[in-house]
């Protein structure tokens, strides 16, 4: 290989969606070929684990690690890429805070292989085989990564120099920090601070084109539901959208085409718990319960049949940041672990 | 020899100007309630955001309270109202995280009120002993590292 510094993008628990997105530079592609050599990517090239157990420890410039922390084959490679790795990034919201492998955290382990395994309608398993971490076969044991009971983000098993939020990180975003990485690289000026970066420091809502008033709900809608007017405030309209609680940098794309904000990029900065802060947010601008006009017991009546029409609220306010939440999981069978 | 008695720890968070006055009153009263309330005063019931709940009760308390003034004389107009909001929409999320959402409980109190404060205060910690130790620090510590023991699989609603 040659002197150029070294790029690895590696992926855990994750859909593959990161890779895409980063693919998705276009020709800048090239000049990211140009600048690095790949030295571990396994969905562009061929390399193998013990291709990079061979890396003397820092070998890797830069390695952009997607997905979260489900099996204990996904938390060794964390800590072999940040053995070999001068920095680590945690690219894309998997990495980041867990994203949707982490909602399985709302169950519980044995809940979630008895789906996979079991319970679809289009699994035929009378035997009920379960992967097994160590099986012992006449040719001689077979072994399988462990699965763990909570999905985690990187940060929780290795230290992380960056974090690229997004679900995939917008493309756009991901060359700016390729470019700031290759300009260090290159010219010998310093990598910016540690932290969140390719994202903006503000909320969903201020890059939202829409119009905003003031936001009275009286009830929620699935988003099959209505047809959004085009030019309003979708939450104004009853639409779940989680853009008031979460960073910005994508450039609202979700809201312009009338879907509320998921919630991808997680919170904004300085908020620990994206799903509280939905909670907060969701709760103020409901339009009941105005002083002096019902009693109690109606009022508290009325307030929950608008949250009747919430049917997932934890799902939905911690879609991407379950393992960075402050609870982080559900409790397991009858609450009896220790 | 009888076992000891389980002693839970509950934050509670109560607002300024009723509230809070009414926990003053029931002590110079000398009305008494369960030491295992722990106050912090708030400007407003409103100002409780559902973070601080998930924070105590993520860091080992057994259940927060939250006490604020009567729907329709609150302080700064109707944000007693979005505190009952919080606290209902935050109840139905706790629950979805296995957490029984009586740990979490709101009670309105003017500041007149100290020795009905009191009262509630004491049924609302005994209505959490009940429930038992929360534990959430071992919950969250002790996960990750257990082997696959699929022999014993048995539904765990979601």
């Amino acid at each position: 290989m040659s002197d150029k510094p070294k790029l690895a993008m590696y992926w855990a628990s994750s859909c593959g969606g990161c890779e895409i997105a980063t693919l998705n530079i276009h020709e800048h592609i090239l000049d990211v070929d140009a600048v690095f050599d790949i030295a571990f990517f396994p969905c562009i090239a061929d390399f193998k684990i013990k291709d990079v157990q061979g890396y003397p420890d820092g070998y890797i410039d830069v390695c952009l690690f997607n997905g979260a922390i489900r099996t204990s084959e996904n938390e060794e490679m964390a800590h072999l890429l940040r053995q070999k790795s001068k920095v680590l990034v945690a690219f894309g919201s998997c990495a980041y805070e867990g994203c949707i492998p982490a909602l399985s955290n709302l169950t519980t382990r044995e809940a979630t292989l008895n789906t996979v395994y079991l319970d679809n309608p289009t699994i035929d398993n009378p035997n009920r085989i379960f992967p097994q971490p160590v099986t012992e076969v006449p040719e001689g044991t077979l072994f399988l990564p462990v699965f763990y009971h909570t999905v985690k983000s990187l940060d929780q098993v290795v230290k992380v120099d960056y974090t690229i939020p997004g679900c995939p990180p917008e493309p756009h975003q991901i060359w700016a920090v390729l470019q700031a990485v290759v300009t260090a690289l290159t010219q010998g000026v310093p990598l910016p601070p540690s932290g969140v970066v390719g994202a903006s420091n503000v909320a969903v809502c201020e890059e939202c084109p829409r119009q905003r008033n003031v936001k009275k709900i009286k009830r929620f809608y699935r988003p099959y539901e209505v047809v959004p007017d085009p030019d309003i405030c979708l939450l104004e309209q009853g639409l779940m959208c989680l853009g008031i609680a979460t960073r910005g940098g994508c450039g609202a794309l979700c809201p312009q085409v009338g879907m509320g904000c998921r919630g991808c990029y997680g919170a904004v900065p300085g908020v620990e718990d994206q799903g509280a802060k939905m909670v907060t947010a969701i709760a103020s601008v409901m339009d009941v319960g105005k002083p002096g006009e019902l009693d109690e017991v109606k009022l508290e009546q009325e307030i929950e049949a608008i949250f009747d029409t919430i049917p997932d609220p934890a799902g939905t306010f911690y879609r991407f940041s379950m393992a960075h939440s402050i609870l982080r999981r559900t409790r397991v069978n009858g609450y009896d672990r220790g | 020899m009888a076992e000891k008695q389980f002693e839970p720890l509950i934050i509670g968070f109560t607002c300024n100007w009723c509230s809070y006055r009414a926990a003053d009153l029931a002590g110079m009263s000398r009305a008494k309630y369960p030491p295992n309330i722990r106050l912090i005063r708030l400007m407003c019931s409103g100002r409780m955001d559902p973070e601080f709940a998930l924070k105590a009760l993520r860091s080992g308390a057994d259940g927060v309270i939250i006490t604020g003034c009567h729907p329709g004389e609150c302080h700064y107009l109707e944000q007693n109202y979005k505190a009952l909001r919080r606290y209902l929409l935050l109840r139905r999320t706790l629950k979805q995280f296995g957490i029984e959402p009586e740990r979490v409980r709101l009670i309105w109190a003017s500041a007149a009120e100290g020795a009905r404060l009191a009262q509630e205060l004491t049924k609302a910690v005994e209505e959490i002993r009940a429930l038992g130790p929360l534990s959430w620090h071992n919950v969250v510590a002790a996960d990750g590292d257990r082997p696959l023991e699929l022999q014993h699989l048995e539904e765990v609603a979601a």
